[in-house]
Formats: C-alpha cells, sequence, structure tokens
C-alpha cells in the first residue's frame, strides 16, 4: 500500500492544477465574451504575422 | 488599461501562428459604448474594430459579440456621434449606450465569486468521494483513517471558503430570528464536519465529508444558475435603458446650442427641441408652435396644440416645429417624479407573494430540526451513548438537506427563461414566472401596448383622386406622424402627387401650397376651418369650399388579436383601461373582442381599478407601456411592458417584451403554468427521496453511501426534470 503515499499527492496536485487553472482563466475574463473568442479563432486577419 | 502576461497556447502547430493579441482585454476604463445589434460574425468583429483602431481619436477598441457591444477607450474630444456614421458606412447598424447606466461588471464580480465557490467545492468534492469510494469498497483499520483523514484536510478549508455565502444568509436569518432554506444547511454542514471529525479521531467506521462537500457543490450550482439567469436579464434590461442617453440641447445667450447632459440643466435654462424629440423636463414654451404627442404619459392619441406660453412636460414627443422651452422643474420636482412616488405608494402588489421555495422553506426547516432533533434524544434516551446520537442525527439532518429543494426552483426557472428569453421575452424578476402562472385576468393598456403608436389612414380611397394627390403631395412636406402615414397610405396604392407650389409647413398647424392659383391645405380643424371631429383626423382643404375629413386609427401590434383571443381561450378575464377617448377605445374593444374597457383613464384611476379587481380576489397581469400606466404596473400582481416603453415603466415591470409582436405573451403565461407544475413536482420527488430515506436514517442504519446516493440521485432527478419543460 506503499503506493498510496506516492499516488494521493499526485493526483491532488493534478486536481490542484486543474482549478489552478480554471480559476486563472476565470480571474483574467476569459468568460466575458464565449462567443466572440469562439469566432475570432476563424479570423484569419492575424495568421501571417503577429498582431504589432 | 492592465494587460496580463498570457502563456503563448501552442498546442497544435497551426496555432502557433494564432495571434496572442486576440486575447488583449477589454479597455478597463471604456469612454464610449456602442450597441450593435446586427453583428453575428468574425469578419463584423474583424472589419468593426479595424475601423474603429484607424480613427487617429481612438486608442483600444474591442468588440463584445456575446454583448453585441463595443467598448472604447479615446481621447476625451470624441463623440459616439463621430464613430457611428463611421459603422454605419460600412453596413453596420450602431447606437450609444451610455456607459453610466451600464453596471454589470458589478454583477459580473458577484457571479465570478460563486464560481470561484463553486470550483473549489467541485474540485474538493471529487477528490474526497474518490477516496470515499475506496472507504465504501473495503478499505479498512489504518488506511480508511488515512483516507479519513486526507478527506477532513481538504473538507474544511473547501468548506470554510465554499459555504460563505449560506453562512452569511443563514446568519442574517438567525440575527432577525427567522428561519430561511439556509439555516438547516449550515446545521447540517457544521453538524456532519463535527461528527465526522469525531468519528475519524476515534477510528470510526462513518464519516460524511464527501456528503458534507456534495451537498455544498449541488447547492452552489443552484445559486449560480439562479444568479447568471438574473444577471443575464438585468444585463439585457440596463442596455434598453442605457440606449435612452439622456441629452438637452441648451441654448446659451447668443443662440448657439450644446449638448448637455440632463443633470446639469438648472431651472430658467433654455432648451431647444428639435421635431421628432422627446422633452427631457418640464417646462415652458418661450417660442415656437408646435404639437405633442402625449400619449406616453395619458395614453391619449389626439396630438395637443402648443404654442408660446404652454406649459410642456417631461416625456412628451415633439411632432412638428422647433420650439424653445424655458426649464420650470428638473430633477424631484418634473411631473415625471411625481409619477414615481405615485409608484411607491402603489408598492405593495408583489411585497405579498412568498415564493415557492419561500414556502417550502417554511414548511420544511422547522420539520428538519425537530425530525433531527427527536432522532437525537430517542437514540440518547435508548442507548445513552452521546455519539451513536450524535452520528444518528447528523445523518438525518445530511439525508434531509435541500438538496433537490435548492436545485428545484432555480433549475426551472433558468430553462423557462432560457426558452422565454429565445421568444424575446426578458424575465426581471426572481419569482415573475411564479406569479405569471397564478394570473387569472389580464388587464391591457391601448395605446403603444395593444397599437403601435402610430396611426393609419382608415379610408384613404374615400376621398377623390385629385383629393388624394393633393393630400399626398401636401403630406411629403412635413415629417408629422399623420403625414407619414398618408404618404404611407398613398405609396400604396400608387397615387401621383399633385404638382403644387410653395409648399411649406406651419408648425403646429399643418402644410399649406399653392395648385392652380388655389391655396390648397392640410392640417388641424381649426387652421382650415372645419369643425373638429371626435376621432383623430387631418383636414383637407382643395381650396373649393368644401373641407373633407381623413381620419386615422391606431394600428394594431401584431399578434394582438391573437394574444387576446388565446388568453380568452385559456379562461382568462381580459379588460382594456386607456386613458384615450370612449369612442376610440370602445371601438378597439369592440376590434379584439374584449367586453370590459374603461376609457379616459387618469393614472391613479388606472391602479385604483387594479386595485379593487386586487380586492376582488383577482391576479392581476398588466400590460402597459406609458408613463401613466406605471403606476398600475406596480400595483398588478406581474407587469409585462414592450421594449418601446419608456424607461419608468420597464423598471415598474417584471418582465420585458423585446420584440413588437404581442403573442409571447400567451405563451409566457402557458409555460409559465408549465414551470410552476414542474417546480411542484419537483418539490414531490425531493420529498419521496425523504420519505424513503429519513426512516433508514433515524433506524440509524443509513450509511454515508446511502446518504450520497440519496443526495445525488434526487439531485440529478430534479435537473432532468426541469429539462422536460418545452
Amino acid at each position: 500500500m506503499s503506493v498510496l503515499s506516492y499516488l494521493i499527492p499526485i493526483s491532488l496536485l493534478l486536481g490542484g492544477l486543474g482549478l489552478a487553472g480554471f480559476l486563472y482563466t476565470v480571474r483574467s475574463n476569459q468568460y466575458d465574451d464565449p462567443q466572440g473568442d469562439a469566432r475570432r479563432i476563424l479570423s484569419d486577419e492575424w495568421d501571417e504575422r503577429p498582431k504589432p | 488599461m492592465t494587460t496580463v502576461a498570457r502563456p503563448q497556447m501552442a498546442v497544435c502547430p497551426g496555432c502557433i501562428a494564432a495571434p496572442d493579441g486576440q486575447n488583449v482585454e477589454a479597455p478597463a476604463n471604456a469612454r464610449l459604448a456602442l450597441s450593435l445589434p446586427t453583428i453575428h460574425c468574425q469578419a463584423c468583429i474583424s472589419t468593426i474594430e479595424r475601423a474603429l483602431n484607424d480613427h487617429p481619436e481612438v486608442e483600444t477598441a474591442r468588440v463584445n459579440l456575446t454583448l453585441k457591444r463595443a467598448l472604447i477607450e479615446a481621447g476625451p474630444d470624441l463623440k459616439a456621434a463621430d464613430l457611428i456614421p463611421l459603422l454605419e458606412d460600412l453596413g453596420f447598424e450602431a447606437h450609444e449606450l451610455d456607459l453610466s447606466a451600464l453596471t454589470a461588471t458589478d454583477q459580473d464580480k458577484a457571479g465570478r465569486d460563486l464560481l470561484m465557490r463553486l470550483a473549489v467545492a467541485g474540485f474538493a468534492s471529487m477528490n474526497v468521494m474518490l477516496l470515499s469510494v475506496s472507504v465504501w469498497s473495503g478499505a479498512s483499520d489504518a488506511t480508511r483513517d488515512l483516507f479519513h483523514w486526507i478527506s477532513a484536510a481538504i473538507t474544511f478549508p473547501a468548506i470554510l471558503f465554499s459555504g460563505q455565502p449560506f453562512f452569511r444568509n443563514a446568519w442574517q436569518a438567525l440575527r432577525v430570528k427567522r428561519l430561511n432554506m439556509d439555516v438547516p444547511i449550515v446545521l447540517a454542514l457544521v453538524l456532519a464536519l463535527v461528527t465526522s471529525l469525531w468519528e475519524t479521531s476515534l477510528s470510526g467506521e462513518h464519516a460524511y465529508f464527501d456528503a458534507a462537500l456534495t451537498l455544498t457543490f449541488f447547492l452552489l450550482a443552484g445559486r449560480y444558475l439562479d444568479h447568471r439567469t438574473r444577471a443575464v436579464a438585468r444585463s439585457a434590461a440596463e442596455e434598453l435603458a442605457a440606449l435612452e442617453v439622456p441629452r438637452a440641447l441648451r441654448l446659451d445667450d447668443t443662440g448657439a446650442t450644446a449638448e448637455v447632459a440632463l443633470g446639469d440643466l438648472v431651472v430658467g435654462d433654455h432648451l431647444l427641441v428639435r421635431p421628432g424629440g422627446r422633452m427631457p423636463v418640464d417646462g415652458q414654451v418661450i417660442s415656437g408652435q408646435s404639437e405633442l404627442d402625449r400619449s406616453l404619459l395619458t395614453g391619449e392619441t389626439l396630438p395637443v396644440f402648443v404654442e408660446t406660453g404652454s406649459s410642456v412636460s417631461a416625456g412628451e414627443v415633439n411632432l412638428t416645429g422647433p420650439l424653445t422651452v424655458r426649464v420650470t422643474a428638473v430633477g424631484a420636482d418634473s411631473s415625471l417624479h411625481q409619477l414615481t412616488e405615485l409608484v411607491a405608494i402603489a408598492e405593495s402588489g408583489r411585497s405579498r407573494y412568498t415564493s415557492l421555495a419561500d414556502q417550502a422553506a417554511k414548511l420544511y426547516a422547522p420539520g428538519v430540526h425537530i425530525l433531527s432533533a427527536l432522532a437525537f434524544l430517542g437514540w440518547y434516551l435508548f442507548t445513552f451513548d452521546m455519539r451513536v446520537a450524535l452520528n444518528i442525527a447528523a445523518a438525518v439532518l445530511i439525508i434531509t438537506c435541500p438538496c433537490a429543494l435548492g436545485l428545484a426552483v432555480p433549475a426551472v426557472t433558468t430553462a423557462a427563461s432560457g426558452r422565454l428569453f429565445k421568444k424575446g421575452m426578458l424575465i426581471k424578476h426572481a419569482t415573475a414566472l411564479e406569479r405569471l402562472a397564478e394570473i387569472d385576468t389580464v388587464v391591457f393598456d391601448k395605446t403603444g401596448t395593444l397599437t403601435n403608436g402610430t396611426p393609419q389612414v382608415d379610408d384613404f380611397a374615400a376621398l377623390s383622386a385629385q383629393g388624394q394627390q393633393v393630400a399626398y403631395a401636401l403630406a411629403r412636406g412635413s415629417d408629422h406622424p399623420l403625414s407619414a402615414a398618408i404618404c404611407k397610405a398613398a405609396e400604396a396604392i400608387g397615387v401621383v402627387p399633385a404638382p403644387v407650389d410653395d409648399l411649406r409647413e406651419v408648425p403646429g398647424f399643418g402644410t399649406e401650397a399653392h395648385l392652380e392659383g388655389r391655396q390648397v391645405r392640410l392640417g388641424r380643424a381649426a387652421w382650415v376651418g372645419a369643425e373638429p371631429a371626435a376621432q383623430t383626423a387631418a383636414y383637407l382643404d382643395l381650396g373649393l369650399g368644401d373641407v373633407q375629413a381623413i381620419t386615422f386609427s391606431d394600428s394594431l401590434r401584431p399578434g394582438a388579436e391573437a394574444v387576446v383571443q388565446d388568453l380568452i381561450r385559456s379562461g382568462k378575464e381580459i379588460w382594456l383601461i386607456s386613458g384615450d377617448a370612449e369612442n376610440v377605445v370602445r371601438d378597439m374593444a369592440a376590434r379584439l373582442g374584449i367586453t370590459k374597457w374603461v376609457a379616459n383613464a387618469l393614472p391613479q384611476e388606472k391602479s385604483e381599478r387594479i386595485n379593487t379587481l386586487v380586492e376582488q380576489g383577482h391576479k392581476v397581469l398588466m400590460v402597459g407601456d406609458g408613463l401613466n400606466d406605471t403606476a398600475a404596473l406596480t400595483a398588478a400582481h406581474v407587469a409585462i411592458s414592450p421594449a418601446s416603453a419608456l424607461d419608468a415603466a420597464r423598471v415598474a415591470s417584471d418582465i420585458v417584451l423585446l420584440g413588437r409582436d404581442l403573442r409571447p405573451i400567451a405563451e409566457a403565461c402557458a409555460l409559465s403554468q408549465q414551470a410552476r407544475r414542474r417546480i411542484q413536482e419537483n418539490f414531490r420527488i425531493a420529498t419521496l427521496y425523504n420519505i424513503v430515506a429519513v426512516p433508514l436514517a433515524i433506524a440509524g442504519l443509513a450509511t454515508p453511501l446511502v446518504a450520497a446516493l440519496a443526495m445525488s440521485t434526487s439531485s440529478i432527478t430534479v435537473s432532468l426534470n426541469a429539462l422536460r419543460l418545452r
């Protein structure tokens, strides 16, 4: 059962990583315009060079 | 503007070139906001952003497709009016939004806060559930204790953080010595945590950490749904208000005009009100002649003639000539504000209503507490073992916990308001749907609600051919609504305008011209020398001695007949209460098949009439749009106003009708009854689960596994039942 001493911390860490990622997206306003963001990815305006 | 460094997400090779700049944050201190109702794709977004950013004064502009809005940060001199033509040239409809009326960011903060707590509770409950599954499937001794301790270490901080909304609400209720839904929730959480910790420290078998967390998670999910529905409705309602930017044209001593905000006006200022403009304040006309449309204030469709010395009040629409107005009252003294006070007196219709959730809580909260206390007492007297008794009391509380009850209402209202929003109805108030399900009487206002508020010529063909041609020619010289109606009627049958000379508009009276040496006139009765009729009419003088009257009636809104028929068919009593003249109201009632009507109603009479209906035990739905309806809207059980209504009327109503069509009202009534049925079903389902599980808990047979199963299945059935709504 000693494998538990690795697995439990690892699973908690991975889960925590997901939680931290989600909180980051919430804090940085990434859900303000879900429809717009879904559409913007289709625009080829800046495909050749990055937006200045 | 704040810019947060973002990691470059290079997951697929095609995305490496994806511009990082796409995620530039919305300008934090935007100065201008434009509503763009017609945008729908990425091409629109980039065209508009490019056009706006190319403007030399604009610093940054960002389009939000979800809200159909552009936020622009720009130099201090730039006005929205400079940008609107720019976008209109590109083929996009654009309207200025009043930024001070948009406070969505504050609500957003509350929503984000709830979402954060929901995420933490979700994360913690998943982890603890995994540990619990291994305990249920046979982990024992030291392993079980280890798992319980780890669960405790996750659960305590998670609940302390996520459960704060419940703790706060429960404390607020307890402080005024009342019980709400949150009190049993908090008690269950606290008791579950304390007994589980105690059990764990004694190497006990049963711990309810997972139950406490899933409970928090499900309840937060319910709260979040509830919040979202309301936030969406509120932001849409705010947008309607923000579209009316309150401005006035002030004249200075030299006669030059300057655009100023309403708040800057003082008594004695001189204002210019152009034809088509709405009176911003109360005042007195000091020069100019015109006609005023008072229908939003009084429901009267006949335009009123004004000249130097006449007094005007805020909300009236200037129809023909420019008017110079001296301000006599601003802010609290204006007639608009006095109507608001009338509304404050009428306030009571809604406050008497207890929501279904509160009704359930009133029955439920004391019941649970008594049950759990009895279980504790019984087991303590039976075994004299504090630990067993406490364990069983905790199990009873957790199993009866209102998880499904907490989801029962928000799941249904979210589904229903989503459906109604698609049909063009905006549910502003949380309990509006429940109340709408109860109504048995519908009161309609006439002008602007059942009708478009735009006149139509009754019988244009009754005029002679020459009459038609002259009327069309004269009507083309004016922007007056009656002239516009004549033009429309003439164009519809392909009339050629008569060749008239010297066409000119006499503001407040009509238009005149010369035809073959005779003077021809179209205008008010007194001006052309005719007897005024009771109906809305314009008078045509062909210069041949006799004067012909062209009568008008208001055109019905699309769906008006259908909605009245539908409501009558579903057994509701229909009233038509209007401030307009008797014969007009009678005709309208007859046309729609409404048997009960009241004409010439003053604002007070409207709300009194509704109060009388309420006293007779009716639940009244009021549909109205004008200022004169505001008090009545407030007094009614439920109030609906069209989007074209004045801001004050929209604020007083629970539901706003976004489109022109009235038919959604009948559909909403049917849907609300269905929603109410679903909510009651949900309560029954939740109760059924309790009836099965509570005896087990009291008998001491409930394990954490049973608690988890009962809770999850009841929550899921309740949510699925809500989704059956069509």
